[in-house]
């Protein structure tokens, strides 16, 4: 899909473009029904503290969907995102409670760069290994988890021993914007960027095209897709500091199972599992649509069991969107060639 | 040329991976072997029958499930769904005995809904041509949901005893468990129908190359979706056992199995981009695992710890013959250049 914006003149573009937008028109429209659905029946669902709660609780998956984004947009994935998750925030966490007067932005640095670590580690075995993303990944999502473990034990940081500010940051505002959401904004808006403006991140939706031909065009794969990782695991390292941050009492099982909700995140998004399309903020909408759902449900009194069987279904239905515009792009392709 | 080739290597669906992945099954059979001898003798406990017992039970669910994986993952495919479908015939198993069918008919039901989970997969993969990877994360989640639909966060434990006893029994005074005989018929279908049959051989020319398959003659939608139907009947049968073993029908049951199974099955020489691999791989693959959880439980290292062991496994399993096939290669360029500064 992507190849024909690297070398097709300008109208393909153009076509592409406009059908891709459609794609997440089709996560906004679903979110906007979903809203105004709740609204109606419960006009609190639209007040400030409750898009204020959904918006925070979506900031933490929205920003580690955006390094999954571009993970998954390169062709591969990043099972290990949950577990690095709970190295940063345990690390962070341990560092705090033992340094009362740190500023904030040690945490956040100290988060980055572990998770950047982690990263680099799974690019490495990935690139260099010649290992699938897929095993590399499994095997430091046990690997990462198993650290925490060994390091925590049964212990786990509470509230009590970390200092004010830090607990506080997660509901402090600047503007009446909390801290969390602007720092995922951030985030979801500069990988955003990044991917849809700068040459590396064009870079990396060729590579998801077609590796092959990326490698042949003289792209530099190694590079690339070292930092698409590294990316996903600084992603995941900054979103444990706002978990450690949010939610005060952190343990070894930090982040347990949020692989899969990431992933899930992504896909939902738009962003397609075998690489070279989607957007980064088609991420961090499907992010915000599966926050939104889960309080949606609390709102209009619906079995809050409801939630996973509609998720799953949303997954599937998101894919079959996916194929429909597949499909029908190909077919336009093949019309116009026709006429040629 | 050669060096661009190898570059590229990682994205060719399996070229060149054969040398590597024959010869890695046998290391982890013989691994495998070492790894209980030396348990046997160093780990007080570990050789006892009771013990024994206790082990058969615990890679039950693992490698019952592994049986369908790996044909799976032999056809390039994956399914995730396996530890959700488990879940929800846990669930139903828990929901129909409130509802006063009896044990007998809950059984198959809960078997046949289990290849009905699987048919869902298969159709969304086979005849809508979606990708099996998101396809089984989003069953993954809809089953797990439906699971909880059915019994919420509630547990269903009052099963009849002579089955939970069968279950968690051994054949007589013995130490060898009931559910050995189970794992046993079952590997030697799905070992024979993998390894000595034409359908057999058929995954694997699909897994090598599905186009190819196609053009000779091969049925891959119908094969595949064949897989995710047995894949999802198994899932249903581990459910039934998983709820007797514990004598606890659960919307949880099973949480996280999907990703252990699935690091089995890699672990017991499969490549995850399919045409490479077998049973015996893959058996020795789940042995190996409950081996050495089972010992560094007895030796009292936690069980969380073991996860560390499990991933570096996992990745030295593929790791470690690539980098023995590049040393290979580099020996032999260095050969060959050898060879032609003689000749001159």
């Amino acid at each position: 899909m992507t190849t024909s914006t690297l070398g097709a003149p300008a109208p393909h573009r153009s076509f592409v473009g406009g059908l891709l937008k459609t794609r997440e028109l089709g996560i906004v429209l679903a979110l906007a029904l979903l809203v105004a659905y709740t609204a109606i029946d419960n006009p609190r669902f639209l007040s400030g503290q409750s898009i204020r709660d959904n918006l925070l609780n979506t900031a933490i998956l929205a920003v580690m969907a955006a390094g999954q984004a571009v993970v998954v947009i390169t062709r591969n994935i990043d099972l290990s995102v949950g577990s690095v998750l709970a190295i940063s925030a345990f690390t962070v966490a341990t560092m705090m409670s033992a340094n009362q007067d740190l500023p904030m932005i040690v945490p956040i640095v100290v988060g980055i760069l572990v998770g950047a670590v982690a990263g680099l580690i799974n690019g490495v075995l990935v690139r260099y290994g010649k290992v699938p993303a897929l095993v590399v990944t499994l095997g430091t999502m046990y690997i990462f988890r198993g650290l925490v473990y060994s390091w925590a034990g049964g212990d786990q940081v509470n509230a009590d021993e970390l200092p004010g500010p830090f607990l506080d940051f997660a509901n402090d505002s600047v503007l009446g914007i909390p801290w969390l959401v602007l720092i995922a904004l951030v985030v979801v808006g500069g990988v955003s960027l990044m991917m849809r403006n700068y040459r590396i991140g064009r870079e990396m939706y060729a590579i998801g095209s077609s590796p092959q031909a990326a490698e042949l065009a003289g792209i530099k794969v190694a590079r690339n897709l070292i930092v698409a990782f590294v990316l996903s695991g600084a992603a995941a390292g900054l979103a444990g500091v706002l978990f450690a941050s949010r939610f005060g009492t952190i343990d070894a099982s930090a982040g347990t199972g949020y692989e899969l909700n990431v992933v899930a995140a992504v896909v939902v998004g738009g962003v397609a599992v075998f690489g070279g399309s989607g957007t980064v903020w088609g991420a961090g909408l499907g992010a915000l649509l599966l926050t939104v759902i889960s309080s949606a449900l609390a709102v209009l009194d619906i079995n809050q069991f409801w939630q996973q069987a509609i998720v799953g279904s949303l997954i599937i239905l998101a894919i079959c969107a996916d194929r429909l515009v597949a499909v029908r792009i190909a077919r336009s392709l093949r019309k116009r060639d026709a006429h040629v | 040329m050669s060096d661009s080739s190898s570059k590229l290597h990682r994205f060719s669906a399996a070229g060149g991976l054969s040398k590597r992945l024959t010869s890695w099954d046998s290391i982890i059979i013989v691994l495998t072997v070492i790894v209980l001898i030396i348990a046997s003798a160093a780990v007080d406990n570990f050789g006892t029958s009771r013990n024994f017992t206790f082990m058969v039970l615990d890679l039950l669910p693992i490698i019952l499930i592994a049986l369908p994986m790996t044909m799976i993952i032999v056809t390039g495919e994956i399914d995730l769904s396996v530890a959700s479908v488990l879940g929800f015939t846990s669930a139903l198993m828990g929901w129909f005995w409130n509802n006063g069918l009896s044990i007998e008919t809950i059984i198959p039901l809960c078997i046949v809904i289990g290849a009905v989970c699987g048919v869902l997969n298969g159709f969304l993969i086979t005849v809508l041509g979606l990708p099996s990877l998101a396809v089984t994360i989003g069953t993954l989640a809809l089953f797990r949901g439906l699971a909880f639909v059915v019994l919420g966060d509630g547990a269903v434990a009052d099963f009849p005893f002579s089955y939970t006893e069968w279950v968690t029994g051994t054949i007589g005074s013995s130490p060898v468990p009931n559910v050995l005989i189970l794992i046993a018929v079952l590997a030697l279908i799905f070992g024979i129908v993998q390894h000595a049959t034409p359908v057999g051989r058929a995954l694997y020319a699909i897994g090598a190359n599905d186009k190819a398959a196609h053009f000779s003659g091969i049925r891959v939608a119908r094969t595949k979706f064949w897989l995710y139907v047995v894949s999802g009947a198994v899932a249903g049968l581990v459910g039934v056992l998983w709820t007797l073993r514990y004598s606890s029908a659960r919307a949880d049951n099973g949480s996280g199995l999907e990703l252990a199974v699935v690091a089995a099955v890699l672990l017991g020489g499969v490549s995850i981009f399919g045409g490479k691999g077998s049973l015996p791989g893959v058996l020795a693959g789940v042995v190996l695992l409950a081996a050495l959880q089972n010992a560094l439980r007895l030796e009292d290292v936690s069980g969380q710890a073991l996860n560390i062991v499990t991933g570096a496994l996992l990745v030295l399993s593929v790791l470690l013959p690539n980098i023995a096939t590049a040393v290979r290669g580099n020996w032999h360029r260095r050969r060959l250049r050898q060879a032609a500064a003689s000749a001159r």
